[in-house]
């Protein structure tokens, strides 16, 4: 009966196989994700893009498959958080089968994990990835050999040019249903002998044990904690504790050094020689002629001119941004108003027509409008971060940072806060250290996020003629950064006081990303942009319009209303509507709290509508721009000609309050998220707190200072 | 005894021992540089404050403090 049943197999009833992606830092491993699935992971050629798991599913054949995409891990040292994460994650989940990528352009010392993740005695297979760029390099990887040598099976794969990946799949499932087979791993015969010690002395007592003897000895060699405990438990211990001991006194003996851990490496390393020996041939020779990454080194790490064709990237990033971003606006501008216009007739009822015209369409509008500066903002950082440049500015800034007590590798996150604050507060845990994870942290919001593009792209248009726009925003970015710098050093004095911390940090060749990579990575953010537009934003300025057109005082109606009738030209009607409705505005629930709390804003020389807007700001930097949207289209200082945003605030605010609230903007809390995430990083909402103080107190001081000081030179 | 950070552009030199703590030595271990590994120095920083190494494949950045932790030999 029972042999029966189990041969009819279920169709529906597929098996599940739960993968874990383990390799170091920067070998493709989320890219590799990407191409088996359907999912677009984050990607970049610089170590530490991946800073926590990700769970990626996906169907093949009749098995369903769960992808664990961990970040890299150069050994199981728990040297940075990320690091941690995967070593916890291995050693405490459940998985079925570990996939190890790795670097066909360099096995040697991606073997050197290899070695490690031997002794968890799990099932492994071997993705030996770029294997694209193996070939172009003349490198040839016997891969049946060495999973002979290994007895560990070893694919070719490449996830850029998606090859091997059926294959790796098939061995992957094949390898699942199959039994877990030894690894073979040699030590030099000195080691050899203090296992064989051990293990004959574990056979003697016939210790019952899941994984092999060979497996314990090596472990216990090793101290791995684990299996420490274990065996600390058993009646043996005591006569096995002297052995163990014993045993790798010899080995740091033959070593010449007193640290196992160093012992080991130096053999894992000449195994991994041998076999790299074995399997690896270099076809075409390699002259002594430079490779293209130390041509291109020389001009951009140059000890001279480094730093300043950087800031010419950065210079011709926010030029652009500004001059290429602003040609689609008035598309864009265009179609809202048309779809403000067009909806307006079918909706009878006014307060309904406008909030979905000023309030939803307005918001909204105002938020969209400035989707082509974001995009190429973010083409810039995808480029940064995707050609390995990004680690080349890394080490150009490090003794520049250092001075200012910021750890070179800071730089990552920093760039990271350009596009969004959120993952770059991710990002930070590729430092060491809590106190510079920390101190980096502060400083993150000094680096404009996206979001405030918007803002400053507004405000700059609106004060400036278009040639010097693109360089204000360039100043605006650059400012914010040297604040941060000036602020992570007084913050370094006082808070965060404490030793440096090593900086060693890989620098990957250089990648030409391919079209689609920059496209997915970019397409990725844009969307995340627009559906917050239409979602969050929408939902903001939605509230924003109400308070603004809540509670209606009809004793002011009247009373216009009699005027309206008695004035004679159109013009003087068109006046005293709109004073009318400034002043419904100002007696709404909006305008009662701004007026409210802006003796506060006073001496930054704000109304109350940009104190109401910076107040809003508070849930999200987008929101500034469509609360202004909402809360300039009604009233103030409207002539006929002039209708747009800009406009608006050219006639409504002067320079020396613009200056100020740019300044505020600058500084303040990047958004309620990113406040959530801050909080959960820093380990605590003390520190979210600390952060809310610490930047409202900064962005008040300077943005008091800005007005003082502008009003004086105008 | 001479450490990396003596070493000028382009030279390449053998590692001869690891004087760094204990959390730098297992990191500059993880990626490579150990006893009898071999060393070029590509590129230097101003003033020599960041350097720029090659182990095997791999291009390293290290600060001088670091560098001057790794004791090494002609070779
Ligand atoms: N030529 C080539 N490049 C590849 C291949 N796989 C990945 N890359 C590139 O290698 C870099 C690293 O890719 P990622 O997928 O981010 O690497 P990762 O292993 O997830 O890195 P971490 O998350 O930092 O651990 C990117 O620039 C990719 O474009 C490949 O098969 N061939
Ligand atoms: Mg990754």
């Amino acid at each position: 009966m029972k042999a029966s049943n189990e041969k009819i197999v279920c169709p529906i009833t597929a098996k599940h196989i739960k993968v874990a992606l383990v390799g170091q830092p920067n070998v493709g491993k989320s890219m590799l994700i990407n191409s088996v699935s359907n999912a677009h992971l984050h990607v970049g050629n610089f170590s530490g893009v991946t800073v926590d798991k990700t769970e990626v599913l996906f169907d093949y054949k009749d098995y369903k498959f769960t992808v664990v995409d961990l970040p890299g891990t150069y050994a199981f040292t728990d040297y940075t958080i990320e690091e941690r994460v995967t070593h916890n994650y291995l050693c405490a989940e459940e998985y079925d089968i570990i996939i190890n990528v790795m670097d066909s352009t360099n096995l040697e010392k991606n073997l050197q994990l290899t070695s490690e993740l031997l002794t968890m005695s799990k099932k492994l297979v071997i993705a030996l990835n770029m294997s694209d760029e193996a070939d172009k390099e003349g490198i040839e990887v016997n891969a049946q050999y060495m999973s002979e040598l290994l007895n560990i099976p070893c694919v070719k794969v490449s996830a850029a040019a998606k090859t091997g990946i059926e294959e790796l799949i098939e061995t992957v499932v094949k390898k699942f249903e199959g039994e877990k087979q030894e690894p073979k791993l040699i030590f030099s015969e000195a080691v050899e002998e203090e296992i064989e010690n051990i293990v004959s002395y574990l056979q003697k007592h016939n210790f019952e044990a899941v994984n092999s003897y060979r497996n314990i000895a090596i472990n216990l060699l090793k101290e791995n904690k684990k299996t420490y405990e274990k065996l600390h438990e058993e009646p043996i211990w005591t006569e096995l504790q002297p052995i163990v001991i014993e045993a790798s006194k010899h080995i740091e003996l033959h070593h010449n050094t007193d640290d196992i851990k160093e012992a080991f490496a130096e053999e894992y390393a000449a195994f991994n020689r041998g076999i790299v020996a074995e399997v690896v041939k270099q076809t075409t020779i390699k002259s002594e002629a430079k490779t293209l990454t130390e041509k291109i080194d020389a001009l951009l790490i140059h000890p001279i001119f480094g730093i300043p064709i950087f800031l010419f990237f950065m210079w011709s990033l926010f030029q652009l941004t500004f001059t290429l971003g602003n040609i689609p606006m008035d598309w864009i501008d265009g179609f809202f108003t048309w779809l403000g216009t067009t909806i307006a007739p079918t909706i009878s009822n006014d307060d309904v027509r406008s909030l979905v015209v000023d309030g939803i369409i307005g918001g909204v509008g105002a938020v969209v409008l400035f989707t082509p500066n974001i995009i190429i903002l973010f083409i810039g950082i995808a480029l940064l971060e995707t050609t390995g440049y990004m680690s080349r500015v890394a080490f150009l800034l490090d003794g520049f940072f250092h001075k200012f007590g910021l750890h070179g590798q800071s730089f990552i996150p920093l760039v990271t806060g350009f596009g969004c604050s959120i993952p770059a507060y991710m990002s930070a845990r590729i430092l060491k250290n809590d106190r510079d994870r920390l101190l980096t942290l502060f400083i993150i919001g000094f680096m404009s996020c996206g979001a405030r593009l918007p803002v400053y792209v507004l405000f700059t248009g609106a004060f400036f003629a278009q040639s010097m726009a693109g360089n204000v925003l360039f100043g605006i970015y650059i400012s914010g950064a040297i604040l941060g710098l000036i602020f992570a050093k007084i913050l370094k004095i006082t808070a965060f006081k404490g030793v440096d911390e090593p900086f060693v940090m890989e620098m990957p060749k250089y990648r030409l990303p391919t079209f689609k990579l920059i496209w997915h990575t970019v397409l990725t953010q844009t969307i995340m942009y627009l559906k917050k537009a239409g979602t969050f934003i929408a939902g903001a300025a939605m509230i924003i319009w109400f308070l603004s057109n809540y509670p209606h005082n009809t004793n002011l109606d009247k009373i216009y209303s009699a005027k309206i009738e008695k004035s004679v030209s159109v013009k003087q009607k068109a006046l005293l509507e709109n004073q009318l409705a400034e002043a419904q505005l100002g007696e709404s629930y909006l305008g009662r709290l701004g007026k409210f709390t802006q003796p506060i804003v006073a001496p930054l020389g704000f109304d109350w509508k940009m104190n109401v807007a910076l107040q809003a700001g508070l849930a999200a930097k987008e929101v500034v721009v469509s609360t202004l949207g909402v809360l300039y289209s009604i009233g103030g200082d409207v002539d006929e000609s002039s209708k747009s945003l800009a406009n608006n605030i050219r006639q409504n605010i002067p320079f020396a309050s613009a200056v100020a609230f740019i300044i505020v903007i600058m500084i303040y809390l990047p958004c309620l998220a990113a406040t959530t995430v801050f909080a959960k990083e820093a380990g605590s909402w003390k520190y979210a707190f600390y952060l809310f103080v610490f930047t409202s107190v900064v962005a008040y001081s300077l943005a008091f200072i800005g007005y003082r000081v502008t009003l004086m030179l105008m | 005894m001479k450490n990396l950070l003596d070493c000028d552009r382009g030279e390449k030199v053998k590692v001869s021992k690891l004087n760094a703590a204990y959390d730098l030595k297992q990191r500059l271990i993880s990626f490579g540089i150990m006893k009898d590994a071999e060393l070029e120095v590509l590129a230097q920083a101003p003033r020599k404050k960041t350097i720029e190494v090659k182990v095997g494949k791999m291009r390293l950045a290290l600060r001088s403090e670091e560098a001057a932790q790794i004791e090494v030999k002609k070779i």
